[in-house]
């Protein structure tokens, strides 16, 4: 069902023409944040509203659409986004990472590596990743002309010293062919490997902030680190309960009020499709034919 | 056996089903109208009106209605309709010296050209809990005066011919439309204004009692305040000329501001603006204070480091949409993050830990 009172994908036409202006000027200037005039719009800010906004100006009705929040499908949010495209833009859904052509997501990377045609839009919610150093705008955008990142390596160096390495876990700063240093947005940093040299084109969405910044294919996106401190993905030290995998990035549910827990992929197409092909972790039973 | 948090589609079926429930209330009383909203609940809608950024009384309350009474909530949907919307053109300047008024009062002159009109105000009633009106009587209606048909000239004005305020430029500049562009800090006076007037009422106040308690001292005379109708002009490329299309209430503050000169200005009174629709005046007058404060620039005051001062401060966090949707948003799922914060801390607890047992 299609809302026809508003137009396909909700934003009016020259909306969507001045979001892909900023994401092809995004495109052409990997890691920089381009100002966009934001719209309300109607889901809260800190809902994901600059992805949304970004996913409608890139749908066409051929696409299909994926969206997921904390790696799974089916969580609210990722429900609610994905129905609002679906009544007001009418394109094919799915839950399988490698149908969809247009992926939104919120703080996952999904563990299938993408292919070259697909789009991964992120919900960013500060997309300045000197903020936390420098409230102003008017001095961190200073700071990225002056590519001027003294401070943050200085933050890291003094995380180094009070706790004998880097105490960020997500969020992890990147630096982008080597100009500007950009906010993954709150991916946990096990993902961070995964934005250097994808296939896909991969665009960051911040509504309230009124940013948009992009990596096209096959950038390269370092992790900050010291030669004597190298960037480490860490993850918790177990495999998935349910499908075994022993390297996808796990979320702990708390099973009962003595303490037990078990440790499931976050990522639920990822754990769906390797139970369905037969993989079964400590806690998992095989699946009876398939999903 | 863990089994995945499914069901969110029929989790939200069921929540939304349940709000709108909860919105109706008991069914044994009357459902309330949109009408009955607009007409006796007026400054509610005024509010809504102003920080939605619409004037549309009728879905103002419409979205109070809705919003089972939470204004911030009804602001939001009546910003997200209004981006909807599309632009068919812009109106002349609106004229507030024609502005037939019903309330006009100068704290600044005993009386004035155009005289003082108290108007349909709170300010003198006791406020004590009117019992009748639980009862639902009847109010028996206001004594009336013939209208006022001469002007009502601005009091900055009869300040401005002595020369005795400071003087705005004037300009035909169309300014730039804070709904269009992305804020680029510095930022106009014009541009500032547009934010502080769809601002938080809650955090407009706030900054500009800060003021008044001297974070960034402007001590303001509310010159004068008015509140009434003002036609809307509009031109149409059609017929070659503007014609009017409608009315809207607004209400104006103008502050006379203590001013002893700075290195670049004579000593002379400095003006603060404020601008609301509606019947809005505690937003008017706390607008044109904190219009004042900003404007410490361009008359050379000293920089004191007040919050009401600092522009990036008020204007980035003076809307209460962007404002409680971030808070908001907390609420959210967060469990990848947290969980990357708990490897974080059982990694940095066991290393500290472990050089404690080491010590000993």
């Amino acid at each position: 069902m299609t809302e026809q009172a508003y137009n396909f994908a909700y934003l009016d036409e020259q909306t969507k023409t001045m979001i892909r202006r900023a994401i092809l000027k995004g495109v052409a200037i990997p890691g920089y944040q381009v100002p966009f005039a934001s719209r309300e719009m109607p889901m809260p800010y800190g809902w994901g509203t600059g992805g949304v906004q970004v996913t409608a100006a890139c749908l066409v009705p051929e696409d299909t659409l994926k969206v997921i929040d904390q790696g799974a499908d089916d969580t609210t949010n990722a429900v609610s986004i994905r129905r609002f495209f679906q009544r007001t833009a009418g394109v094919a859904v799915t839950e399988a990472t490698t149908e969809a052509t247009v992926i939104q997501t919120r703080h996952r990377i999904p563990e299938t590596a993408l292919a070259e045609g697909q789009i991964l839009v992120y919900q960013v919610p500060i997309p300045e990743p000197l903020r936390f150093l420098e409230p102003r705008e008017t001095e961190t955008r200073k700071m990225h002309e002056l590519e001027d990142y003294g401070l943050m390596h200085v933050k890291l160096y003094e995380d180094i010293a009070r706790h004998g390495q880097i105490a960020t876990s997500y969020d992890y700063p990147v630096k982008v062919e080597g100009r500007y240093v950009m906010d993954p947005s709150p991916i946990p940093k096990f993902d961070n490997p995964k934005l250097a040299g994808n296939a896909a084109i991969q665009l960051f969405g911040a509504g309230r902030e009124q940013r948009i910044y992009a990596l096209p294919p096959y950038t390269e996106a370092i992790s900050l680190d010291f030669d004597d401190y190298p960037f480490v993905a860490s993850k918790a030290d177990h495999a998935c309960d349910l499908c075994g995998a022993a390297a996808s990035y796990l979320d702990e549910v708390i099973t009962d009020d003595q303490g037990s827990r078990m440790f499931v992929c976050s990522d639920t197409d990822f754990c769906g499709s390797r139970r369905a092909a037969g993989h079964v972790g400590r806690l998992g039973t095989p699946l009876a034919g398939g999903k | 056996m863990y089994v995945a948090v499914k069901g969110g589609e029929r989790a939200i079926d069921a929540a939304h089903a349940w709000l709108a429930e909860e919105r109706r209330g008991d069914t044994t009383i009357a459902e309330l109208s949109v009408a009955q909203i607009r007409s006796q609940l007026a400054l509610a809608v005024n509010r809504v009106m102003a920080e939605g950024s619409l004037h549309d009384p009728d879905l103002a309350a419409l979205a109070i209605k809705q919003s089972r009474g939470d204004l911030i909530e009804a602001i939001f949907l009546i910003r997200a309709y209004r981006t909807t919307l599309p632009r068919l053109g812009a109106s002349h300047p609106v004229e507030t010296a024609n502005m037939a008024v019903t309330r006009r009062i100068s704290a600044t002159f005993k009386d004035l050209p155009g005289g003082q009109i108290l108007g349909p105000t709170f300010d003198y009633t006791h406020r004590l809990l009117d019992f009748k009106l639980a009862a639902e009587g009847e109010v028996p209606s206001a004594p009336t005066a013939p209208a006022i048909m001469e002007p009502v000239p601005h009091v900055t004005g009869m300040l401005g011919r002595d020369g005795l305020i400071q003087s705005e430029p004037a300009g035909n500049d169309t300014p730039s439309d804070l709904t269009r562009e992305p804020m680029e800090l510095p930022a106009s006076r014009a541009l500032r204004l547009q934010a502080i007037t769809r601002g938080d009422e809650g955090f407009i106040l706030s900054m500009a009692y800060s003021t008044q308690r001297g974070y960034g001292r402007t001590h303001a005379f509310v010159g004068e305040l008015r509140i009434g109708t003002v036609a809307v002009e509009m031109d149409i490329p059609e017929l070659g000329f503007a014609v009017e299309i409608g009315e809207i209430e607004l209400t104006e503050c103008e502050t006379v501001n203590q001013f002893k000169g700075s290195k670049t200005e004579p000593p002379q009174f400095t003006r603060g603006y404020g601008l609301v629709f509606g019947q809005t005046e505690r937003k008017a007058i706390a607008m044109s204070l904190v219009d004042r404060a900003l404007r410490w620039k361009e008359l050379g005051e000293d920089y004191s480091g007040a919050p009401a001062q600092d522009e990036e401060f008020v204007l980035m966090h003076s809307d209460n949409i962007q404002a409680t949707g971030f808070l908001e948003h907390i609420k959210l799922p967060h469990y990848v993050d947290f969980q990357a914060e708990l490897e974080m801390v059982r990694k940095l607890r066991a290393e500290a830990l472990a050089s404690k047992r080491a010590a000993e």
